[in-house]
């Protein structure tokens, strides 16, 4: 818990003494703040990630959800504030992310096989056991098509299966998911769907998915952070806790309709209130 | 034409091999276009021959300003098979290919370094965009005042022309490098350095190649310039410039086309080794 913080508390005064998040905590987020061109996006942010869950963030448009991963993420630099990881830094941190757009992620210049290989090359992993590792996911995720071939000619769900075996090829302690299946048919969002929950139940690896489909986040989720407009607050984290692995059948459940209906209300009373917030005349 | 009338007969066997009458407009409906589909590409040339041909033929043009198309060909051929055209033909391209691999050596790297440097780049981006407009042509004394009348001139000055294009478009291609790709990198934990060689580098291929095929073309023509009006005693500029002089108009245009099929061909190859190299170039 103290490893990084030391140095840090040289320049930066902190007004508000760090308190740590409830036992179980993965990733504490605190005083976080950005602006975007001259007005708050986020201001005094504080957010706790529990350890081992899906968390789910949703919200209306351009409340900043693939910002706030891609903030956590080190993606994009913050103003101020403080992310840890375990009482780590992100430097000390190895996370995996999954973007919506796998043809711009994805090096086109190596075969599949070898941009799943790339970051256990990255971190100096000699050739057995990069091909062992490879093997392994190769099997959790019954891949049926050839990795030997490049990306592009691949379908787009295979692209995106690629991509996350890719992320998920280390052993990351956190995988973010940018909305992963947006540029998806359903088939395959199904299809992905179902192998992330799999890979999930076999690892336990916490996972920050941001989603503009209501019934994909609630259905993934353990928690359903639901955010407010800007500046971006939480307006309510609500907890979905039905066994996995859960099924289409699930989909029709009293359990899992209440929860959809519960987030659907928060979300709509927050696109209803006024933003208190106004970009700068 | 022609090969509308061949691909009609050609149905006929067939037709007459089903024994069905029918058969033969619908056959002809089918082939007719794809046979015509692959000799699109010659009806521009062979028609330029017929009516440059019709023009001669007519006393349109005098003779002594434009041969036959036939004449120019055989004096092509004939010069290219082993004749005094061969030697400016080879000595036009390696001299351009010495200009073009100079440039390459020197613009590539060079290129993908400032790229990777905005600061760099943008504190010499003018005075690249300022030489790359300026037209090399206008340099040529200059050259001559550095390097004299020699060999070295000609090779020197196609160089320099064809470095910045290949400079510009390599440092480009690096700028300019999908930026969530080099995400994609940094948050599987690359290294500033291995962001540069696994992605930056990458992705700058396509750019460069771009740069190096513009690069090849501008060094012929660079070279075809300095043939002429430098002092040369071969090459294809020397050639057509002489063969003007003494009204030799079939060795003039022969030579023409010579430095145009040069200039095609090397095209060609860059286009196939991009293929190749690229081979993820616009999917």
């Amino acid at each position: 818990m103290s490893v990084v913080i030391s140095p840090k508390l040289k320049y930066e005064e902190p007004v508000v003494p760090f308190i740590p998040g409830p036992p179980g905590t993965h990733i504490t987020i605190r005083g976080l703040t950005k602006y975007f061109a001259g007005w708050p996006l986020y201001e005094d942010f504080n957010l706790d990630i529990p350890k081992n869950k899906i968390v789910s963030v949703f919200g209306p448009n351009g409340c900043g959800k693939s910002t706030l991963i891609n903030m956590i993420a080190g993606l994009i630099p913050i103003d101020s504030g403080q992310i840890l990881f375990d009482g780590k830094s992100l430097a000390d941190t190895k996370i995996g992310y999954v973007f919506q757009n796998y043809r711009e992620a994805m090096f086109p210049w190596l075969r599949t096989i070898d941009n799943i290989a790339y970051p256990l090359k990255l971190e100096g992993k000699s050739k057995v056991e990069i091909k062992r590792r490879v093997e392994e996911l190769v099997a959790s995720f019954d891949v049926k098509f050839d990795l030997n071939r490049y990306p592009y000619e691949m379908s787009g769900g295979q692209q995106q299966t690629a991509s996350i075996m890719r992320a998920l090829a280390p052993g990351p302690e956190v995988l973010f998911l940018d909305e992963p299946f947006s540029a998806l048919d359903f088939e395959m969002t199904l299809f992905i769907r179902e192998k992330l929950q799999e890979v999930f139940m076999q690892t336990g690896t916490t996972m920050m998915l941001v989603s503009h489909d209501l019934e994909e986040a609630v259905y993934l989720a353990d928690e359903i952070l639901l955010l407010t407009k800007r500046p971006t607050k939480v307006a309510h984290i609500l907890h979905y806790d039905d066994a996995r692995p859960r099924t289409v059948e699930t989909l029709t459940q009293p359990r899992f309709i209440e929860a959809k209906k519960m987030s659907l209300e928060i979300f709509q009373t927050e696109i209803r209130r006024e933003a208190t917030a106004q970009p700068p005349k | 034409m022609a090969d509308s009338i061949v691909a009609a007969g050609s149905a006929k066997p067939d037709a007459a091999a089903d024994a069905r009458p029918t058969a033969a407009p619908v056959l002809k409906k089918i082939r007719r276009p794809r046979a015509l589909g692959k000799c699109l590409p010659i009806i521009g040339p062979i028609a330029l021959f017929i009516i440059w041909d019709l023009v001669v033929r007519a006393g349109w043009i005098k003779a002594i300003l434009l041969p036959t198309p036939a004449s120019t060909l055989i004096t092509l051929v004939n010069g290219l098979a082993g004749g005094p055209l061969l030697l400016d033909f080879l000595v036009t391209f390696m001299r351009t290919l010495e200009a073009f691999l100079i440039a390459a050596v020197i613009g590539v790297p060079l290129g993908v370094l400032l790229g990777s440097n905005e600061r760099a780049y943008r504190s010499v981006e003018f005075l690249i965009d300022f030489f790359r407009s300026t037209p090399s042509s206008a340099l040529i004394p200059l050259f001559l005042l550095i390097f004299g009348v020699s060999d070295i001139n000609k090779v020197a000055i196609a160089a320099f022309g064809a470095l910045l294009i290949v400079l510009f478009n390599s440092a480009y291609g690096v700028l300019n490098a999908r930026k969530q790709r080099v995400m994609a990198a940094k948050v599987m934990g690359a290294s500033r350095w291995q962001i540069f060689k696994d992605v930056l580098l990458w992705e700058s291929l396509q750019p460069t190649f771009v740069g190096l095929r513009s690069a090849v073309s501008m060094a012929l023509v660079i070279v075809i310039v300095a043939e002429m009006f430098i002092g040369s005693e071969n090459g294809l500029g020397h050639k057509i410039i002489d063969a003007q002089q003494v009204l030799n108009v079939r060795e003039m245009y022969a030579a023409i086309l010579a430095a145009g099929a040069l200039g095609y061909a090397l095209n060609v190859v860059f286009i196939v080794i991009e293929k190749r190299i690229v081979h993820w170039s616009g999917r």
